[in-house]
């Protein structure tokens, strides 16, 4: 078995990208897009450890901890968008919000 | 071989809670699931040395996002979603596009896969844990992202709390 390297950390970050670009593509539900959104800043965080270790250099932790940070403020943000919406509107399907369809 | 092991049981772990996350029909059932997928990332930054972000992730991510997530999950009644159909009409295409998307990018990895090797650890990689490394670098280096940060939070909060509260 080859020893465990960066590459395979690569590897599952892109698959957790996939998956949860997957997620915001596919899902009618708002909650369940901005929770595929999570999993996609977090395989960004994956790989930025993956090449701190790589190169031995902290900066990119120090970029995956504000990687963390806006993606805290980002939650909180749209999900009072969310609370706002469904009170509104009464519905947290994708494609019940289509007032400015035309 | 334990290191092996370990990689993989958290991998699973995550690519698992990962794509059971996207795939529940009940938005608390996909929450617990995405709080196991975050799990498996916290263990996998543990095994590449990111002590400190392991403990940030658990705390700030599962016991500050996801609990924001449940909460929200909560106040938003989704019974009424949970019986319709939780899947766009273009599923197909949204996959036919991301399995395209990871045959490109896997073809590429698996071209320059003799690049990947870790390096060996430094003389000086045990002077410092990493807590201390990232103090330092945040505080000295990275001080004014930092503040910036800070600014960005008082924003989310004050964009939070008026895009949430009932109008008067």
């Amino acid at each position: 078995m080859p020893a465990i390297g960066t590459g395979h950390y690569v590897v599952v970050s892109t698959a957790l990208l996939l998956i949860g670009t997957l997620g915001v593509l596919t899902r009618r539900n708002i909650v369940v897009i901005l929770m595929s959104i999570e999993l996609i800043l977090n395989a960004v965080n994956i790989n930025l450890i993956a090449f701190s270790r790589h190169y031995g250099n902290v900066s990119g932790q120090i970029f995956a901890m504000f990687v963390i940070t806006v993606a805290v403020a980002e939650a909180a943000v749209g999900l009072g968008i969310l609370i706002a919406l469904f009170r509104n509107k009464g519905s947290v399907l994708a494609d019940e919000i289509d007032l400015l369809k035309w | 071989m334990l290191d092996a092991v370990f990689f993989y049981s958290f991998a699973l772990l995550t690519l698992a809670g990962a794509v059971l996350t996207i795939t529940q029909n009940s938005a608390v059932h996909s929450a617990i699931w995405l709080i196991v997928s975050l799990l498996g990332v916290a263990g996998l930054y543990l095994l590449q040395h990111a002590e400190f972000l392991f403990a940030v992730q658990i705390v700030l991510y599962i016991g500050g996002i996801m609990v924001l997530f449940l909460f929200v999950i909560m106040l938003v009644n989704l019974d009424e979603a949970a019986k319709q159909s939780q899947f766009n009409k273009q599923w197909w295409l949204a996959l036919a596009c991301v399995l395209g998307v990871g045959t490109e990018i896997f073809y590429v990895l698996a071209k320059g896969a003799g690049t990947f090797v870790l390096p060996a650890p430094g003389s000086s990689a045990g002077q410092m844990g990493n807590t201390e490394v990232i103090g330092v670098a945040l505080f000295r280096d990275y001080l004014l992202p930092f503040e910036i940060a800070s600014v960005l939070l008082l924003a989310a909060i004050v964009g939070s709390v008026v895009m949430a509260k009932r109008r008067v």
